[in-house]
């Protein structure tokens, strides 16, 4: 190895350990509620209330149109149970479907009109705000930022420097308002409003998000970003985000999300669309840490997501790559439809899951055109008395001639009372197809325990180190600083596990 | 360095070690032999702290600390290093990173500032020259792919990065061929100073023509019931352990 090597990862890992335990020193550190003052509708569903939401948002006919006929279609829908997930009854009339902050009545032009409030939660989530530091090499990326509060969004940076490259980074809202023809020809394509029971009520009812346009040979200049914040008690955030890249367009786009500590449960029913044409490539990231509730269980979000990439063109690629350490209960499956020949899906997972944690996540990868080809590395990490579930479905079409598929599922155990469940479906109607599936199962040994402890390593580092080392595959494809919070993140939801 | 008193060990019901004394002095190599079952790899996991085996007598004196009070890792930081027969392999965790972590947590216990990267590139570098190592192995993940005598050589290399005050090989000779075998003596004799002490665990004389040995120790259920010099050695090679039981 050439010195420069190791000392380019020296530096790197010091620099990462230095991060991680910085972040490491509480447990769900994002679970604090910001204090401001909210438009929040009365809790409750029927069409006076999506009528309502579209009204707040000035929408024209189509939109509301579309939101009605969903609706309908929803309550001829009935709540999936096939996942191997225990999920209480919900009262979707319980829930309040609009929360906006008050000061954002008026949309904020600049970030000097957002609610002071609003920055300072944003600053404590350590999400950047401030083009100004950014630029000033505060942090090190350059990174343009959505901003979803509840059920609006606050505000978007780097506007201007990415309509110079042609880019469209906006809220959903903004999109139906200025670029509607966009929306209308993609809005509901991959994932239609009857797709299923949640993707439905989200069709009906979702109140904003981001939509992303990236025009044709366009490499988008700079890693998008939305964060997504649920505050206000008894709602239900709904967003849905569009991601379109044109032919030869490239673009890297990441999600978090966060959620205070509460002991009632919070719904989360987003729908992701994405859209690649012909030579394009969507790299989508999520760090998903919603309150996962107490020790006890008590508490967290239900995060039912619905998220599905189109590869239309030819040799187009999409990867998704997902780190999911919160939520009560996960049900999410991101998928991709490899419609054009030599097009690419790859799907990145790690999930953990703690305490009363459930989680039922995995994939679909639907072969249709010529020579696709799809990866799927899933790692699943069980501890406390949770289960985690991976499922996943490849799918090889008639006409899919010369399709390939490599699938790897492995699964870690920490202590006696967690379970982990692997459902892989597979559907072949081509024979010159090539699967291949690997799985495993393990428990982080005594022996390698000791032998870590034996070096004087503690059993907290042990584990955590054991953990991220299992995780490698994926964590590699994440974006630097995601990475490094990822890391974090697994680190504090193991807290208490060990011993 | 080290006083064992009267120990008394077991795992589970199976009483292994029924009294076992024994003094190291700074800078002194033991060896310790005897048949399979005798105590041999107890002895060692009583030291390093392994939890299944059970202490139900005697004492353990390591530098004027009682060495059964400390947790696995303390003792580790307080300078007892053991060479394992069978290193486990940790996926995905860089061997670099993960000595690393192990000399700066040891450091840390001690109250000596952490070890920054660029120094400890240094002191990788030098070591593994000295181990004449293949510094691939740094890259990859802990023993994860090694052959048998990659294995035991990254066991000696994270030694002398650590430099234990008392090292404990367990076995460290089975499994390797005559020249990893040299390899990995030649390691250990470098490390070999007044201040550093070996307990060297093995069932051949083999291994102790490379590392010269001040006493070697019989065990035999679970007490040492002879000690000599290196001669002693090569006389158990002649005559085996079949007097024993007589």
């Amino acid at each position: 190895m050439s010195e420069q090597v190791i000392e380019t990862k020296q530096a790197q890992v010091q620099q990462e350990n230095a991060e991680v335990h910085k972040r490491v020193a509480q447990t769900y550190k994002d679970g604090f509620v910001t204090d401001i003052e909210s438009d929040t509708f009365p809790p409750g569903l029927n069409e006076d209330v999506i009528r309502a939401i579209s009204a707040k948002k000035n929408e024209p006919q189509w939109m509301l149109d579309w939101r009605l006929k969903a609706y309908e279609k929803w309550l001829t829908m009935e709540q999936p149970n096939w996942a191997k997930l225990k999920i209480p009854e919900i009262d979707f009339n319980a829930i309040s479907y609009f929360s906006s902050p008050k000061s954002d009545e008026n949309a904020p032009e600049t970030l000097a009109d957002v609610d002071p409030k609003l920055l300072e939660t944003y600053a404590k989530l350590g999400v950047p705000l401030h083009e100004q530091e950014i630029l000033a090499g505060v942090k090190k990326t350059k990174v343009a930022v959505d901003v979803v509060f509840d059920s609006v969004s606050v505000t978007t940076t780097f506007k201007k420097e990415l309509k110079a490259a042609g880019v469209i980074f906006c809220s959903f809202s903004e999109a139906v308002q200025d670029h509607p023809e966009l929306v209308k020809q993609y809005l509901g394509q991959v994932v239609p409003i009857g797709d299923n029971y949640f993707s439905a009520l989200n069709a009906a009812v979702f109140s904003d998000g981001s939509f992303v346009y990236i025009p044709k040979n366009t490499r988008c200049p700079m890693e998008l970003s939305t964060y997504f914040r649920i505050n206000e008690m008894n709602t239900g955030q709904f967003e849905r985000t569009l991601i379109i890249a044109d032919d030869g367009a490239e673009v890297s786009y990441l999600e978090g999300c966060t959620a205070p500590m509460r002991d009632e449960n919070q719904l989360h029913a987003a729908v992701v669309e994405l859209f690649i044409l012909d030579n394009a490539k969507i790299k989508y990231s999520t760090v998903q840490n919603w309150y996962p509730g107490d020790e006890e269980g008590k508490g967290g979000i239900y995060n039912f997501v619905t998220k599905r990439a189109a590869c239309n063109g030819v040799n187009a690629k999409v990867s998704w790559t997902q780190v999911e350490t919160g939520s009560a209960i996960t049900w999410k499956y991101p998928s991709c439809v490899l419609r054009g020949d030599n097009s690419r899906g790859e799907f990145y997972s790690v999930a953990l899951t703690n305490n009363y944690q459930q989680a039922d996540t995995g994939t679909k990868m639907i072969h249709l055109g010529k020579n696709t080809k799809s990866t799927i590395i899933s790692k699943g990490i069980s501890a406390g008395k949770s289960h985690n579930t991976y499922r996943g479905l490849v799918r090889i079409s008639k006409k899919a001639e010369g399709a390939r598929n490599h699938t790897q599922c492995d699964s870690l155990l920490i202590g006696k009372n967690c379970g982990a469940h692997t459902f892989p479906y597979i559907e072949c109607s081509n024979n010159s197809a090539q699967l291949e599936h690997e799985a495993t199962t393990s428990k982080i040994s005594e022996d390698q325990l000791f032998y870590c402890k034996q070096r004087g390593i503690t059993e907290e580092d042990a584990t955590s180190m054991i953990v991220d080392g299992f995780c490698k595959e994926v964590f590699k494809e994440l974006p630097m600083e995601f990475a490094v919070e990822a890391k974090a993140l697994l680190d504090i939801s193991l807290e208490g596990a060990v011993g | 360095m080290l006083n064992i008193k009267n120990i008394h060990a077991q795992v589970g019901e199976n009483k292994i070690l029924k009294g076992l004394n024994l003094n190291i002095k700074p800078g002194e190599v033991h060896a310790i032999m005897g048949p399979n079952g005798s105590g041999k790899s107890t002895l060692g996991n009583v030291l390093a702290g392994m939890e299944k085996v059970e202490v139900t007598d005697g004492s353990v004196d390591f530098l004027g600390k009682n060495l059964l009070d400390l947790e696995i890792e303390e003792r580790a930081a307080e300078g007892v290093f053991m060479a394992f027969q069978y290193p486990v392999e940790i996926p995905g965790v860089n061997n670099m990173y993960f000595l690393r972590a192990a000399l700066n947590a040891q450091l840390k216990y001690r109250g000596e500032p952490e070890i920054n990267s660029s120094v400890f590139l240094k002191l990788v570098r030098e070591k593994i020259k000295m181990m004449n190592m293949r510094d691939d192995l740094l890259r990859r993940p802990v023993n994860e792919g090694f052959s048998g005598g990659e294995k035991k050589r990254n066991e000696i290399f994270q030694m002398s990065i650590l430099e234990p005050k008392l090292a404990i090989l367990d076995e460290t000779d089975s499994g390797l061929d005559i020249d990893a075998l040299k390899i990995v003596s030649d390691g250990v004799n470098q490390l070999r100073n007044e201040d550093r002490s070996f307990i060297v665990i093995t069932h051949y004389q083999r291994l102790l023509d490379y590392i010269v040995p001040d006493y070697v120790h019989v065990l035999s259920d679970g007490k040492i019931v002879r000690t000599g010099d290196k001669s002693l050695a090569l006389e158990l090679e002649e005559t085996g352990y079949g007097w024993l039981e007589k």
